[in-house]
């Protein structure tokens, strides 16, 4: 084929130029706010007031930092998040794989049926109200158990675990393993959960940022200030603009708190993507498969 | 090994039997799940026909027919919502379904392989961010005083935009601010579909003469026609159920004439005034409508393009 730049006809020369052109802008507009808020975070509060702070960071100082690890609410709800994440998390693949397993075998009779009754789920549902009134009738309001419960499976996830299980993981295996004398249980655990991997690496990245995200589900069910997950924190610092004057108790002047109360907000965001941010790099690499093992049976 | 088949296949009966007994045993929990949080709520939808009271429960509550529907859907304030559900929806399918197709594409003709993974990698990011991070940068970058936008419009002159503030900024703000977020994930199903388009075909086209767009839009194009369509199916599925995370953190008393949306409503009339069987009605409009949408468009799919979900 030809590749070679100058061989190509001045149409196509401008033409690919036009794109590069298009993908520079797109991916600039996409990384200059995460580049800006971190610069910010790590500035000086007066320069990201007068907007010195364009691109990279004036006056290196971690003031807002200080005032994010000094705040006890915020430290509380990183510690909750915390915990909602891992207990989440696994009761999530715990799930999904208890439930894309017997699906995923021809050998369990009527699986096409209750396979269609979970992707119902997905389409239709009793809605806000009823939901809520579940989880209150079980008693979970206002307990870390509301947070993980109600969404201890997302059906679409397990529908991709359960066409990945179908795809890559050959019938003789499952007649082989039986011969053996393998029960259904142990080849799950011992043959399938192997196997599954790659899948499993994409789906802990699904729920775990699910999960680190969510913040609706505690505005519903938890009440209590000491279970609230860092979301709901940040939701009154960033968005309600309920900073708390002791944690800028250091400014003097009114314009250095209006300052500090910025970059406070600036560190609040840095802190709450650095868990995502790390999980990332990881995980990205199997990112497309995921979402082309989903997009086989939506 | 041949004896130990031999003694089995007698048994074969009863081993399939015992199999799908353990098959079941292992559902159980996810089973008991799905009945529990997702059957049971259905059943609740009654509520929305009730003049639901906590005492009476479900059972012991007044039937009122279509009430709540009737209000629902004829007073102005609940018709402006539904307006405001619909046009953000509609904005949102023209603007956000088909940037990833071009981003895809652009990336697609990139030969230069570490420019390509730089693009994908940064473009995939914000889709990891959550709706509290995200409308906090707004806000922030976007605050009238302190915000780095206003600060370098104030300095070449102009003056500050309050963008939280203008009504008519809001749908601009949600619906932009969702193309930063999802449109380079979006666009990796089209990624994958373009990498498995033949070689062949476009040297082809290449001896045929045709230039570089002509390739896209004769080789490229009709081979993920297929993938578009079917995402153009998911998502007219959900021009009514716009998902109530970030409309709700962006809302304010300023833009409450246009932020407010079905899912937004159902939140402040269920569980804020307490109002259970309205907010019911109200939300199962918002499921039903969304359900026929979804099969709508999947229906006329089928007939014109020979692509479907089911």
């Amino acid at each position: 084929m030809n590749t070679k730049f100058k061989n190509q006809s001045l149409g196509d020369k401008i033409f690919i130029i036009l794109v590069y052109v298009f993908l520079s802008i797109a991916g600039l507009a996409v990384l200059y706010p995460l580049i800006y808020i971190v610069s910010a975070s790590f500035s000086d509060p007066q320069a990201v007031m007068t907007g010195e702070v364009v691109l990279w960071p004036v006056r290196v100082s971690l003031k807002g930092y200080q005032a994010v690890f000094k705040n006890p609410k915020i430290m509380t709800g990183f510690l909750n998040s915390f915990i909602y994440l891992f207990l989440g998390t696994a009761l999530n693949l715990v799930m999904t794989m208890l439930c894309a397993y017997p699906l995923s075998r021809k050998e369990f009779k009527h699986r096409n049926k209750i396979a269609a009754l979970f992707v119902f789920t997905m389409y239709f549902s009793g809605g806000l109200v009823p939901t809520y009134m579940v989880v209150n009738k079980l008693g979970l309001i206002d307990t870390i158990w509301a947070m993980i419960i109600p969404s201890a499976m997302s059906t679409y996830n397990m529908i991709i675990c359960r066409t990945y299980m179908i795809n890559s993981i050959p019938d003789e295996m499952y007649e082989a393993a039986q011969v053996d004398g393998c029960s259904p249980f142990r080849y799950l655990t011992r043959i399938v959960t192997p196997l599954c991997k790659p899948i499993l690496a994409v789906l802990t990245l699904y729920y775990g940022v699910a999960k680190w995200n969510s913040y609706f589900d505690a505005m519903l069910y938890i009440k209590k200030q000491a279970l609230q997950p860092l979301t709901i924190i940040m939701r009154e610092i960033l968005i309600l603009n309920q900073v708390d004057p002791t944690m800028v108790s250091d400014a003097k002047a009114a314009s250095e708190m209006a300052g500090l109360t910025a970059l406070l907000k600036y560190s609040t965001i840095v802190v709450a993507s650095v868990p995502v941010l790390i999980l990332y790099p990881f995980v990205q690499k199997h990112l497309v498969k995921g979402v082309m093992v989903g997009a086989v049976k939506g | 090994m041949k004896t130990k088949t031999a003694v089995m296949k007698p048994n074969k009966k009863n081993k399939i039997k015992s199999a799908n007994w353990q098959f079941w045993l292992i559902i159980a929990l996810p089973c008991i799940y799905a009945f529990v949080f997702a059957y049971i709520p259905m059943g609740g939808i009654l509520m929305a026909f009730q003049d639901y009271s906590i005492k009476g429960g479900i059972f012991g509550s007044d039937w009122v027919g279509l009430k709540h529907f009737t209000r629902f859907l004829t007073t102005t304030s609940s018709v402006t919502i539904i307006k405001n559900t619909l046009i953000l929806g509609v904005y949102t399918l023209i603007v956000n379904f088909p940037i990833p197709v071009l981003l895809a594409i652009g990336v697609n003709e990139i030969r230069s392989v570490k420019y390509k993974k730089f693009i994908q990698m940064i473009t995939y990011a914000p889709y990891f961010i959550s709706a509290v991070v995200l409308v906090g940068m707004m806000m922030s970058m976007m605050d009238l005083r302190t915000g780095i936008i206003n600060v370098l419009l104030q300095k070449m002159g102009v003056d500050p935009i309050n963008f939280f503030g203008d009504v008519k900024l809001f749908r601009h703000l949600y619906v932009w601010s969702g193309v930063w977020q999802t449109a380079g994930y979006s666009a990796i199903i089209y990624i994958a579909a373009l990498a498995g388009v033949s070689p062949e075909l476009k040297e082809a086209a290449v001896v045929d003469g045709a230039t570089r767009l002509k390739r896209i839009i004769h080789v490229d194009l009709p081979a993920i026609i297929p993938t578009i369509v079917i995402m153009l199916i998911f998502n007219c599925g959900s021009i009514v159920n716009i998902g109530i995370d970030k409309v709700l953190l962006m809302q304010n008393s300023m833009n409450a004439n246009v932020s407010e949306v079905i899912s937004t409503f159902v939140y402040k009339v269920g569980v804020v005034n307490a109002d259970f069987g309205f907010s019911t009605a109200a939300g199962l409009f918002q499921s039903v409508v969304s359900f026929i949408l979804l099969v709508a468009v999947n229906q006329i799919s089928k007939k014109v393009t020979e692509t479907s979900l089911w």
